[in-house]
């Protein structure tokens, strides 16, 4: 009979995130998302309301995703904290907010001058905040997790 | 305050000539040639915007004993100072001076954009309360001295254009036509105006109603800006405006009278031939050297571009729809004025004005905030001959924007008095400025104009608020 001690892989003690900082950040997908379907909008009607639309829907975004940024980078300090997952969660809200500045300069432009690139930011901007909200919801990179 | 004049302008020919070369080796390296491009036909570079449009505000400072400059054989002294923002004047039958004094506009601010660019534009203007007055300056002695001053209308929503005809003044305030009844020597209105026609004046993104009216009293003809830089707030709402109408001064009906002219600023009869000439301030955010602000005769039925197109077929791409149809009829400008100087004053010159600026028009440049290194700041004289322009835009009045890049002044209107006097209206130190040729001026005696040169230039600087 072995009596060796069993060894159980388990998965590290890491501090999660908290349920308000998981809000702000999750706040800032609908936005996102919103200015880019109003991007849409205008590029399919020319109708100048839906951009004011998508400018303000930026605003708020920018609003959660930057408060989410500067809480996740204060959380760093927690040793516990600093999982490989937080980080690329911390590195893609980083992202998010300089990929949502810029659109937000896009979108300064005047009328059309704006399209169609203003299209492409929204795009990457739905995608970074998506990938951000991957690794804050506790997606990892792996297909599926291994259990012992 | 003297400048030699000559040299001035041989100067202006070298800068001319080496002007496109400069602007296609600095295009390279991202630099804006000091001085804009100014003539008949503007070289136009391809638009280009970056992230972030040029801001370049001048901060207001005080004149202290300064003077703005004027050429040789000419001198410039303040009549008035401590007005509620003078924009436009009118010089009445008798020689006295009716300022129409406000500010406008109602535009909702509709994106963050319009909140942040406000704040900081608004750094380089009057921190002043509009006027919406006419106030009445009076030189009884003829002396140069307008000891006179009295409030000739208030409660007005923000007068702009000015003009006298059929023994009467007409105002254009934002939003309407109105006139009042005037006996000659009165310095007060005699009641409460008549209102000849509502003007389009909803959102007023460009507030200003210019005016003027026909030799024979007959039309008067109203400058209605855009509600917009290029149509960033809808097209909808630019169903009446970027026009001129005339305007029946009779029965206030009106018919469009030309189109497509974002925002005419400032209009002017030429004196003898009953044409209209006007001063537009083109678009914005597409470049330093894009769109030459301009000075055109007006057409009857002319479009001249906005928002479709710019200088003549220059297609905008920021609009849509876009409108092939419009722009092949969209008629080039006669005078580029330089790019974003912000012309708001025309005046056709007089004789008395002395030779060298006797036949032409004088231009009142309220300066620049979408260009670096910033322009206009000044008034131009372009001179004209056989009725149109000829020949190079030669600096009048300079000195408002300093060494320092502080702005002292912004001039706005500009008015010939036919004695041989030019008024400048300055909305940010808040004076009414008179040039005169040296001891030339008729009705104005030379020893009594030299004192009052020599005075220091007094309380416009009270009147401007500190930088910031």
């Amino acid at each position: 009979m072995d009596t060796r001690p069993v060894v159980v892989t388990q998965p590290p003690l890491h501090r999660p995130l908290h349920p308000l900082h998981m809000l702000l950040v999750s706040s800032a997908f609908p936005l996102f998302l919103g200015a880019l379907l109003a991007d849409i909008a205008y590029a399919r009607s020319y109708q100048i309301q839906w951009t004011n639309f998508a400018s303000w829907l930026l605003v708020g975004a920018m609003v959660f995703a930057v408060i989410g940024l500067v809480w996740a980078l204060v959380s760093l300090i927690t040793p516990t904290a600093r999982t490989r997952t937080r980080l690329f969660y911390v590195a893609l809200l980083a992202l998010t907010c300089v990929l949502g500045f810029i659109n937000s300069l896009v979108h300064a432009m005047d009328a059309w001058q704006k399209m169609p690139q203003a299209l492409v930011w929204s795009v990457l901007c739905v995608l970074s905040i998506g990938a951000t909200l991957w690794f804050a919801l506790g997606g990892t990179l792996r297909r599926r997790e291994v259990l012992p | 305050m003297t400048v030699a004049h000559a040299r001035r302008s041989k100067t202006t020919l070298l800068t001319r000539a080496l002007v496109p070369a400069l602007a296609i080796a600095l295009a390279a390296c991202g630099g804006t040639p000091d001085e804009t491009y100014t003539g008949p036909s503007p070289d136009l570079p391809k638009p280009q915007r970056g992230l972030f449009p040029t801001l370049k505000i001048s901060l207001p400072t005080e004149w202290g004993d300064t003077l703005p400059t004027v050429p040789e054989g000419y001198e410039i002294a303040p009549i008035a100072d401590n007005l509620l923002i003078p924009r436009q004047m009118l010089v009445l039958p008798n020689g006295d001076i009716l300022v129409a004094e406000g500010r406008g506009g109602r535009a909702p601010k509709l994106t963050p954009k319009d909140i942040i660019a406000g704040m900081i534009k608004a750094r380089g203007n009057t921190q002043v309360e509009s006027g919406n007055r006419l106030t009445l300056l009076r030189d009884a002695d003829g002396d140069g001295t307008y000891e006179g001053r009295s409030v000739f209308a208030d409660n007005l929503d923000a007068p702009y254009g000015l003009a006298f005809g059929n023994g009467s003044i007409y105002v254009a305030t934002q939003d309407a036509l109105l006139r009042f009844p005037y006996t000659e020597g009165a310095v007060n209105a005699a009641g409460a105006p008549e209102e000849i026609t509502r003007l389009p004046g909803a959102v007023n993104h460009h507030w200003t109603k210019a005016l003027t009216i026909s030799a024979d009293g007959r039309y008067l003809f109203v400058g209605i800006g855009s509600d917009s830089n290029i149509t960033e707030r809808g097209l909808a709402i630019e169903e009446n405006r970027a026009m001129v109408w005339q305007v029946d001064a009779q029965t206030g009906f009106h018919r469009v009278f030309a189109t497509g002219l974002r925002n005419p600023t400032a209009l002017a009869m030429q004196p003898g031939m009953d044409q209209l000439w006007a001063v537009v301030n083109e678009r914005d955010e597409i470049g330093d050297e894009l769109v030459p602000d301009y000075l055109t005769s007006v057409r009857p039925g002319g479009f001249y571009g906005w928002p479709y197109s710019y200088w003549g077929q220059n297609v905008d791409e920021r609009v849509r729809p876009q409108k092939p149809e419009l722009v092949a009829r969209a008629i080039a400008p006669d005078f580029a004025l330089g790019s974003h100087v912000a012309a708001l004053g025309v005046a056709f010159s007089t004789p008395s004005m002395g030779a060298q600026f006797a036949n032409g028009v004088f231009v009142g440049q309220h300066g620049s905030w979408n260009r670096n290194p910033p322009v206009g700041y000044k008034v131009s004289f372009v001179p004209f001959s056989n009725g149109k322009p000829s020949g190079e835009m030669i600096d009048f009045a300079t000195g408002f924007l300093g060494q320092d890049g502080k702005a002292r002044g912004r001039p706005v209107g500009v008015t010939v008095d036919p004695r041989g006097a030019l008024l400048i209206a300055d909305d940010l130190a808040n004076t009414i400025w008179r040039v005169t040729p040296t001891g030339g001026a008729q009705g104005a005696p030379a020893t009594p104009a030299a004192p009052a040169a020599a005075e220091p230039a007094p309380a416009p600087a009270a009147a401007t608020p500190p930088a910031g």
